[in-house]
């Protein structure tokens, strides 16, 4: 007595349903399968409005078919769940998976298939895709800037270290362990301004002077990032500190100095420190372009530093304050075992937004002349030799900046993991 | 009769236009236990929470231990290390593991040997009965597991007098007797105490003194058989019969 009825699924004839529905979903995404790769339109007899609209009808009527509540199959059931709840989701669920399609052979092609990648020239370029042999050829460039090439030896030399001492963590023994954090703190940066000092810039033990001006690229990107980064968080952190204090001079100081900072842009505060702010010192007084932005930076991301920080404490409850005061610490031992602990792992995602920012906003140091990643492709893209491939540069320099802020918040996201404890 | 520990004179306090305290006069003497009853919003906490000076007080003086609580931050450091405090939410430290949370204080106050610290920390684990969770995190213990260690926490810096405010109010039934018997085991060792509760049955069993306050003012101060047996004041008398 059961009779199909084809509007309403149901859980008697279920595999009826199931295949049916499949079997038209299946239809309308192999039809705009075959138009997108393969430039086939199986509809065309129909009038245009109806051809294009018909894989999606054709699609939300099959979703429609397999929307079976608690059909007992795992995966019918988790795709009804997450994707197919109603026609509505059924229908964007549909549009995504076809925009998915319909991008993938163009992307691919520009990509892969027509691009070139042989050859140093421009004129190596013959397809209608992207052209790699700019990047190849300009990749010296995009790295390490204007830096002499028989020196960049130098620059990996010191890049490579630098990454060797920060992983001294880890194999560190239980006796070292309580050094780590003064190490991380301020040995680390001492040793990584002492090699970039001796050799990058050089100037001495024989090496070769390279001025700062000529530094650039990806290491430039790393260099600026690492000092800032370094710098701003404990800056930061005092400031934070420092506008809940008690002492009205300390609080209105970091009141003002924070809300100086957050109200100007940085693409001003590059500019004074490199303009401005050299008319202020005295003649026979120098302080290195790469050094005044490094510290305008620091400064800069600080103040955001120090409100993100901020809200973590305000977020601790206020026992935690009388607690600790009525073990007997002070301020600074109550803040460093108790508070900020607490407060920081709290305020870690904020962190890691702000220092996000910070990587992505060192590019803006091209305003007084220094080239990093992007500005390098600026200057290589206004070459006369190489006209015209502004977007492949862009590309390239979005894929760099994407993977090392990708990895900064996957590693901001273990850390989240390694300290989160119930409360 | 010796000299009082804590000497309270005259102590008054404002929370703004708000006069919490009124004309306070209060001295325990060394090894007595006080406990302090009263309805919500009489100024209990705040009273033994001006006593290590965790509130300020405005006007009067309050002297622990031969040493008066004014602006002077070495002094009131001082005295919050000779004086223990429990508190009605715990407050344990929730990143520090539970004998970390004991040692910290004693290693960095006191500067204490680690190695010390340590064998102290459970030793007074062991008196309150969870040496056996002490490498455990604050979140993974029941509320009565806490309240002790937060005691033991209290105890590692070997206080000369210990404040509880309402310990057992943030309690499950079945747990606050765990707690009680903390504490009527560090009234039998002699410890100074003044404690905030609602539990009478304690105060009868190891109270010297009972201090019945409101509206910010002590208006009953008596020993114990002669607070709940005789109660002179009628405000008392009320409070009594509800509590009862």
């Amino acid at each position: 007595m059961n009779k199909l009825n084809f509007l309403k699924p149901d859980k008697n004839n279920l595999y009826v349903y199931v295949y049916t529905g499949s079997a038209l979903l299946f239809i309308s995404i192999f039809d705009v399968f075959l138009s997108s790769f393969f430039n086939i339109n199986v509809t065309s007899y129909f009038p245009g409005p109806v051809s294009l609209l018909l894989p999606l009808i054709i699609g939300l009527f099959g979703l429609h078919l397999i929307r079976i509540e608690f059909s007992g199959l795992k995966y019918l059931d988790l795709l009804n769940k997450n994707i197919n709840t109603s026609n509505f989701n059924g229908a964007l669920t549909l549009l995504i998976i076809f925009a998915i399609i319909m991008a993938t052979p163009p992307s691919l092609s520009w990509f892969i298939f027509d691009a070139n990648i042989a050859g140093d020239t421009k004129e190596a370029c013959t397809g209608s895709g992207a052209c790699w042999t700019y990047i190849k050829v300009w990749l010296r460039r995009f790295m390490y800037g204007m830096y002499p090439n028989e020196l960049q030896w130098r620059i990996n030399v010191s890049f490579i270290l630098l990454i060797a001492l920060a992983f001294v963590g880890y194999f560190a023994g239980q006796k070292l362990k309580k050094f780590l954090t003064l190490y991380y703190v301020i040995i680390y940066p001492i040793i990584a301004y002492i090699l970039i000092y001796y050799l990058i810039s050089g100037g001495s033990f024989g090496l070769e002077w390279v001025e700062t001006g000529a530094w650039g690229g990806l290491s430039l990107t790393f260099i600026v990032s690492f000092f800032c980064l370094i710098f701003c968080f404990p800056i930061g952190m005092l400031l934070a500190l420092g506008r809940r204090s008690n002492l009205p001079t300390i609080k209105y100081f970091s009141v003002g100095f924070i809300e100086f900072w957050r109200g100007v842009p940085l693409i001003t505060v590059l500019f004074m420190s490199s303009v401005m702010f050299p008319m202020f010192l005295p003649e026979d007084f120098f302080m290195d372009k790469l050094v005044r932005v490094i510290i305008a930076i620091s400064l800069f991301e600080a103040a955001y530093v120090a409100e993100v920080i901020r809200g973590g404490l305000q977020a601790l409850p206020r026992g935690q304050y009388d607690a600790a005061k009525s073990l007997g610490m002070g301020y600074w031992k109550m803040h460093i075992f108790v508070i900020l602990p607490q407060a920081l792992k709290l305020v870690i995602p904020g962190i890691a937004n702000t220092f996000l920012a910070l990587v992505k906003d060192t590019p803006l140091i091209f305003v007084v002349g220094l080239m990093e990643i992007a500005g390098m492709l600026g200057l290589a893209k206004t070459n006369p030799k190489w006209l015209g491939f502004a977007m492949e540069g862009y590309v390239f320099a979005a894929i760099i900046f994407w993977i090392i802020c990708y990895a900064m918040s996957k590693y901001s996201y273990n850390l989240e993991l390694k300290y989160k404890t119930e409360r | 009769m010796s000299d009082p520990i804590i000497k309270i004179e005259n102590m008054n306090k404002w929370f703004g236009d708000f006069q919490v305290l009124k004309d306070i006069n209060l001295s325990v003497e060394k090894n007595k236990k006080i406990v302090v009853c009263g309805p919500s919003g009489s100024g209990k906490s705040t009273l033994i929470r001006c006593v290590n000076r965790l509130e300020e007080h405005q006007k009067g003086s309050i002297i622990v231990d031969g040493t008066e609580l004014n602006e002077n931050t070495k002094n009131i450091e001082q005295v919050r290390a000779e004086v223990g405090m429990v508190f009605q939410q715990f407050n344990l430290f929730p990143h520090l593991s539970i004998l970390d949370n004991c040692t910290l204080a004693p290693i960095w106050v006191k500067k204490m040997p680690k190695k010390d610290a340590e064998e102290l920390a459970m030793n007074q684990l062991k008196q309150v009965q969870i040496d056996d969770q002490s490498n455990k995190f604050p979140g993974q213990l029941s509320g009565g597991q806490q309240q002790r260690c937060a005691i033991a926490r209290a105890l590692c810096m070997q206080p000369k007098i210990m404040l509880f405010d309402e310990p057992t109010s943030a309690l499950d039934p079945e747990m606050i007797k765990e707690v009680l018997d903390a504490m009527v085991n560090l009234a039998k060792q002699g410890m100074t105490m003044i404690v905030v509760t609602h539990e009478m049955g304690f105060a009868k069993e190891v109270a010297d003194e009972v201090i019945f306050m409101d509206e910010g003012m002590i208006v009953e101060k008596a020993s114990t058989k002669e607070f709940f047996a005789n109660p002179k004041n009628d405000r008392t008398k009320l409070f009594l019969s509800q509590i009862l």
